[in-house]
């Protein structure tokens, strides 16, 4: 409903008489429209050629509230117009502007400058750092010593141009043409008790996305020994049963664990695609959560 | 060989165990995983190399975590 929808019903005092008189809310709320997520003053005879020749004229797609739009029309209080040029990549501030547009400000402040350590860029860790960036978590640090196979298509976020790189360069690649703006720390190291401290040193959030068992116990035992921060860690995310089942609970001081603990994966139980990515995107949104409650 | 038992929490749960029972033990008995768990032990994380060193005794709190494949 846009503001010059809203009908009020004013009560009018008309020679003595109370009259109750529609009152269209253009009088009341301010009159504006959002091009490009800016909100600017409306005023009548705008039309979208008008708006595009002042704000962007070498854009070549216009999406009106919404919809691609190639004619030329009115354009109303409330409406809003996306101006887009094929292939521009915004510059930093409008990119910081269009991200903090969609979250809101409070949480883009709080993410932009913080850090989160990624341990394994597999399934979980994959899809874990793209939702990062997109978040605009200011830096990720990512370490996995493995390569991009074409098994592991089923369930993380790399395609078939990537079949033998580097999985930390995959995707530091596939972060840099989502999010140019943050940074992105790799390693290519197999992740062992000595190295922990080193890598993960900077991190104001750890996230544990290994597949092997043994890791997970390794990295967050001397995690949560060298370091006083929180680790959201995963177990039991397996199968195609109900993904309901795939919480995330608190188990320790500065440990949350997200999955049902027992759903190993095995044979007759694969990795799949669909558990897989909600576990990383409940590992997500906590990692979010804990960003969030961080004092400055 | 001595048989006194003492007993110690659990995830919570009382347990009873023999008095010379050390973490290592408590991990057999529980048939769990020595290299796949995170061990607390009255609110301190073990380093996995202690865990035969670690003697448990009456009162003590142990909580643990046993990690599955898949990731």
């Amino acid at each position: 409903m846009k503001p010059s929808d809203v009908m009020v019903n004013l009560h009018v005092i008309v020679a003595n008489d109370i009259v109750t008189a529609p009152l269209f809310a253009k009088q009341i709320f301010p009159m504006t429209i959002k091009v490009n997520e800016k909100e600017i003053p409306w005023e009548d005879g705008m039309t979208l050629a008008g708006i595009r020749e002042r704000y962007k004229p070498d854009a070549d797609i216009t999406v009106y509230n919404g919809f691609p739009v190639n004619d030329d029309i009115p354009v109303a209080a409330g409406d809003t117009i996306c101006l887009i040029r094929r292939g521009e990549v915004p510059g930093a501030d409008e990119m910081r502007q269009l991200l903090v547009a969609r979250h809101s400000p409070e949480v883009y402040d709080k993410v932009c400058n913080r850090t989160v350590g990624i341990a394994g860029a597999g399934g979980l860790g994959s899809a874990l750092a793209i939702a990062l960036a997109r978040l605009s978590v200011g830096r990720l640090i990512i370490v996995d010593f493995d390569v991009v196979e074409p098994s592991n298509l089923n369930r993380q976020q790399y395609n078939c141009s990537q079949i033998g790189m580097l999985k930390v360069a995959a995707l530091k690649e596939n972060l840099e043409s989502i999010n140019p703006y943050i940074d992105v720390i790799t390693h290519a190291d197999r992740v062992v008790a000595d190295n922990i401290e080193p890598l993960f040193a900077d991190a104001d959030v750890l996230a544990e996305c290994f597949d092997n068992p043994e890791s997970k116990s390794t990295f967050v035992t001397s995690s949560l020994r060298l370091f006083a921060r929180p680790i959201v860690a995963v177990s039991g995310i397996a199968g195609h049963d109900d993904a309901g089942k795939l919480v995330c609970r608190e188990v320790m001081d500065n440990l949350y664990l997200i999955g049902d603990g027992v759903s190993a994966a095995g044979p007759g139980r694969g990795l799949m695609a669909p558990k897989v990515g909600i576990a990383a995107h409940l590992q997500a949104n906590k990692v979010l959560e804990l960003l969030l409650a961080m004092e400055d | 060989m001595n048989l006194d038992k003492i007993r110690i929490i659990v995830n919570g749960k009382g347990r009873e165990i023999g008095d010379s029972t050390n973490v290592s033990n408590l991990l057999d008995d529980l048939g769990l995983n020595h290299e796949r768990v995170v061990i607390e032990l009255n609110e301190k994380i073990l380093a996995k190399e202690l865990f035969s060193a670690t003697a448990l005794t009456t009162g003590d709190s142990v909580e643990i975590i046993q990690f599955v494949p898949g990731g």
